[in-house]
C-alpha cells in the first residue's frame, strides 16, 4: 500500500504500548544498533509487570552492564531469573505481576539445542567436540539469529510466561533473524548439502572426477573438505528434527499472539532503517504492533516565539547583560553575563535545528503502524529499575517529570 | 605510533548507529585531498557510502568519486571469482556450475571464507599498490574481530590448499603497524563506550591488528564553565527570567531549559568520555570530532567531519 492512501496516523493520536503487551504472548523489539532497543524492551516488559501483572519475562542479548546488575543477570548464562520484589520496592512501586529476565548465550542455547536432537550420546559428544561446530556456535553470526528465536520457541513453548517481551540480537542486516529459521531448514535440507556429503559416505566415488572437487579441492585442501562433510554427516542424523523446529518457530513468528515493535530514533540512518524494517514485517505478513521513537528532542525546541528570544540573547548579548545587572547577585562579572546569554541564546538555535530536522523525519515517517510512541530524551542513562519504569512510563503514555 | 594517514590500510569499526560510515567517509576525503590515491571501502554494502558522497550506488570495481577518491562495495561472490581468475590455470570457472550456491554453501558451511575473502581483496589492494590508503567502512564491533582475525583462524583450519598459502602474506600486512591500523568510531555514550573499550581490549588479545585511533563521534559543545554556571543559575531566577522577558519581548523560559538539558546531556557524556579514557590503553590516540546542528547528512557534513578529522590529527 502506499503511504498516500493510508490513513496517517500522527504521534498524537495513539501513542501507547499497553494495549499491544496486553494482548499479545510474545512481543519482539527489533530495528537498528545503537537507538535503546535493549533498555525499551526491558522498560516495556518491566511495566507490563507492574501494571498487567502475570508473569513477564525480558529476553535480552546483550544488555549495558549496569542495566544487566539491574535486572539481576550478573551472572552469564542462560537461566531465567526473577527480579527480586526489593528492588521494585526501591523503585517505590508495587507490581501487580513478576518480572523475570534471561540472557542469550549462543553457545549455551546451541548446546542445549544439540543435546535435544541428537540421536544418540556418541553422535551428541562427536558433534559438541567437532571444530566446525564450535566455530559455527560460537562465531558464525547467523546462529545468532536462528538461536535467539529458537530460545524464543522453547520458553513460550513451556508456557511458564504470560507474557515474553524480546530484544533481538544486532544484526548485519535487519531481517536476517526474521529469515534465519527458514534459512536454516533451507540449509539441511539443500541438495547441495546431500551431494557435498555423498562421496564421503561412499568412498567408491572418484572425487577427482567432479569439477567442483578439483575447485573446491585446490582452494580449501582436503582435510579441510573432510572436516566439512564430517560434521554436516553428523549433523543429518539430526536433520529432520531440526527443520521441523525450524519451520515451528517460522510459524510462531506469524502466530497472532507475537506482535513486533520496531524501535528508533529520529537520525536519518537509524530511522531509514527502522522503515525498511517495518516495511519488511509488513510484506512478511509479520504484525507490526508499534514504531516506538526514542530520544525525541523536546518539543518546547521548535517554539517559534522562544526562537525569537534565542535570538534576541545571541545577537544582542551585550545590550542585556547591562540591563540585567541590577537583577542577578551583586559583583557579578558583565562580561561573565554576555557570554552566557550568547551562548545559551546560541546553543537554543543549534539544538532548534537538529529539533526541526528531526520533526521532519517524523512526518515523513511512511509506514505507521497503528501505535506510535515517541520518548523524550532522557538527560541521564537508564540502569537501573527506577529508570526503566520512568521511560516504561513514557510506553504507556504517560507524561514523566 | 603511526599516524592513519600514513599507513596503507585503515579499517574504521564502531558500534551501529556512532557514524561509522561518516567517520571511514571522512577520513578518506580528508586523505584524498591531502594527495593520497585513496580507495574507501564499504565492507556491509548498504550502499550509504555512495549517498553521503552523494554521487549514486557504488560497485565492486572501483569508481574515482573525486579527484584521488575510488569507492568500492565488498561483494564476496565477485572477490572469489576475481581470485580464481588471478589464480587458478586452468579455466574451471566455467565448469562449477553454479558458482553462486556452491560459494554460498561452503560460505555457511565454514565460518571465516566470506572474512577472508573480504580481508583477502583489501590486503591484496595494498600489496599491489594500486593505492597510496585503502581505508574500509568495516563490519560494527561485532564481528569485526572475526574479520581480522579470519587469516589466522583459518590458517588452523586449513592446513593446505592454495587459500593456506594465501593467508601469509595477508598476515604479513595486517601485522605491521606501519602498514595496518584500526579505528574504532564512538559515541560518548555508555553502550559506544563499553563495546569500544571491550573491543580494544579483544583487538589487542585476539589479533595482530594495531589499534590505531580512537574516533569519539559527536562531542557536545560546553556551553559555559564551572565558573560561569552560578550565572546561569542566577539568570534562571524568576526576576531575571522577567527582565529578560520583557527585554526580548517573548518567554524565555524555553530557551533556558535547552540550556539546562545541553548542560546535562554534555556532563553526562563527559563521564562516559572519562571512563573511556581510563579504560583505553594509553598509547591509544584518541581524537573528537564534534557534534554538528545541521540540517541534513550528505557531502557537506562529510566535508565537516573530514576537517575536523585533519584538525585532530595535525594534518
Amino acid at each position: 500500500m502506499s503511504p498516500s492512501n493510508r490513513p496517517r496516523r500522527r504521534a498524537s493520536d495513539v501513542r501507547s504500548l499497553d494495549g499491544l503487551l496486553a494482548s499479545r504472548e510474545i512481543v519482539i523489539a527489533c530495528g537498528p544498533g545503537g537507538v535503546g532497543k535493549t533498555t525499551t524492551a526491558a522498560a516495556a516488559a518491566a511495566m507490563a509487570a507492574v501494571r498487567l501483572g502475570g508473569k513477564v519475562l525480558v529476553l535480552t542479548v546483550d544488555p549495558a552492564r549496569r542495566l544487566a546488575d539491574a535486572l539481576g543477570l550478573e551472572g552469564i548464562g542462560n537461566a531465567e531469573r526473577r527480579v527480586p520484589t526489593e528492588a521494585f520496592t526501591e523503585a517505590g512501586v508495587k507490581p501487580m505481576g513478576e518480572l523475570w529476565a534471561a540472557m542469550l548465550d549462543t553457545k549455551e542455547s546451541w548446546d542445549a539445542l544439540i543435546r535435544m536432537h541428537a540421536p544418540d550420546t556418541r553422535t551428541r559428544e562427536e558433534i559438541l567436540a567437532n571444530p566446525l561446530y564450535r566455530n559455527i556456535s560460537g562465531r558464525f553470526v547467523q546462529s545468532h539469529d536462528y538461536i535467539a528465536m529458537e530460545r524464543l520457541f522453547e520458553i513460550h513453548g513451556e508456557g511458564t510466561y504470560d507474557l515474553i517481551v524480546v530484544d533481538t540480537p544486532p544484526t548485519r542486516n535487519a531481517l536476517d533473524f526474521l529469515d534465519a529459521p527458514e534459512r536454516m531448514a533451507d540449509f539441511f535440507s539443500s541438495r547441495l548439502l546431500r551431494w557435498l556429503i555423498v562421496p564421503y559416505r561412499s568412498r567408491l566415488v572418484n572425487l577427482a572426477s567432479r569439477p567442483f572437487y578439483q575447485v573446491a579441492d585446490r582452494i580449501l585442501g582436503t582435510q579441510f573438505l573432510s572436516d566439512i562433510a564430517e560434521f554436516f554427516i553428523l549433523f543429518q542424523s539430526m536433520y529432520d528434527g531440526f527443520v521441523k523446529r525450524a519451520r515451528a518457530v517460522s510459524r510462531l513468528l506469524a502466530d497472532r499472539r507475537t506482535s513486533f515493535f520496531v524501535v528508533s530514533t529520529l537520525e536519518m540512518v537509524p530511522l531509514r532503517e527502522a522503515e525498511f524494517f517495518a516495511q519488511a514485517l509488513t510484506e512478511r505478513r509479520l504484525h507490526l504492533g508499534a514504531i516506538v521513537l526514542n530520544k525525541v528532542l523536546p518539543a518546547y525546541l521548535r517554539d517559534p516565539q522562544a526562537a525569537k528570544v534565542a535570538e534576541a540573547m545571541a545577537e544582542r548579548a551585550e545590550d542585556l547583560a547591562g540591563s540585567l545587572a541590577p537583577k542577578l547577585a551583586e559583583g557579578t562579572d558583565p562580561a561573565q553575563v554576555r557570554r552566557v546569554l550568547a551562548e545559551v541564546g546560541q546553543s537554543y538555535l543549534d539544538y532548534r535545528v537538529v529539533a526541526q530536522r528531526e520533526a521532519e523525519q517524523q512526518t515523513e515517517l511512511a509506514a505507521v503502524p497503528d501505535t506510535l510512541v515517541s520518548v523524550p530524551y532522557f538527560e541521564t542513562d537508564v540502569y537501573d529499575l527506577a529508570g526503566l519504569l520512568r521511560l516504561g512510563e513514557r510506553l504507556w503514555g504517560e507524561q514523566g517529570d | 605510533m603511526v599516524d592513519l594517514l600514513d599507513r596503507r590500510l585503515v579499517f574504521v569499526t564502531g558500534k551501529g548507529g556512532v557514524g561509522k560510515t561518516t567517520v571511514a567517509s571522512a577520513l578518506a576525503l580528508h586523505a584524498a585531498e591531502h594527495g593520497r590515491r585513496t580507495l574507501l571501502c564499504e565492507v556491509d554494502a548498504k550502499g550509504d557510502v555512495g549517498a553521503y558522497f552523494e554521487a549514486g550506488p557504488t560497485a565492486f570495481t572501483p569508481r574515482e568519486l573525486m579527484p584521488g577518491l575510488w569507492a568500492m562495495s565488498m561483494d564476496t561472490e565477485a572477490s572469489l571469482r576475481e581470485y580464481l581468475k588471478l589464480n587458478l590455470r586452468v579455466p574451471v570457472v566455467g565448469r562449477i556450475g553454479p558458482l553462486a550456491k556452491a560459494f554460498d554453501f561452503v560460505a555457511t558451511a565454514a565460518p571465516g571464507v566470506r572474512e577472508i575473502l573480504t580481508v583477502g581483496k583489501l590486503c591484496f589492494e595494498v600489496r599491489e599498490r594500486h593505492y597510496d590508503l585503502v581505508v574500509v567502512d568495516a563490519s560494527a564491533t561485532g564481528h569485526i574481530v572475526g574479520q581480522l582475525a579470519a587469516p589466522q583462524a583459518i590458517n588452523e583450519l586449513v592446513r593446505v590448499g592454495l587459500i593456506r598459502s594465501q593467508t601469509d602474506w595477508m598476515l604479513d600486512i595486517l601485522s605491521d603497524r606501519a602498514q595496518t591500523g584500526l579505528a574504532i568510531v564512538t559515541t560518548p555514550e555508555e553502550m559506544p563506550v563499553n563495546e569500544t573499550m571491550e573491543l580494544a581490549a579483544r583487538v589487542r588479545e585476539e589479533t595482530t591488528v594495531e589499534v590505531a585511533a580512537v574516533v569519539v563521534n559527536r562531542v557536545l559543545p560546553e556551553l559555559f564553565g564551572r565558573g560561569e554556571e552560578a550565572v546561569f543559575e542566577d539568570l534562571r531566577r524568576p526576576a531575571a527570567v522577567a527582565t529578560l522577558a520583557g527585554l526580548t519581548g517573548g518567554d524565555p523560559a524555553p530557551v533556558l531549559e535547552a540550556a539546562r538539558l545541553a548542560v546535562t546531556l554534555r556532563r553526562t557524556r563527559a563521564g562516559h568520555l572519562e571512563r573511556l579514557r581510563q579504560g583505553l590503553h594509553p598509547t591509544v590516540p584518541m581524537l573528537y570530532l564534534p557534534f554538528l546542528f545541521t540540517r541534513a547528512h550528505g557531502l557537506r557534513t562529510v566535508r565537516q567531519i573530514a576537517r575536523a578529522l585533519g584538525e585532530e590529527m595535525g594534518t
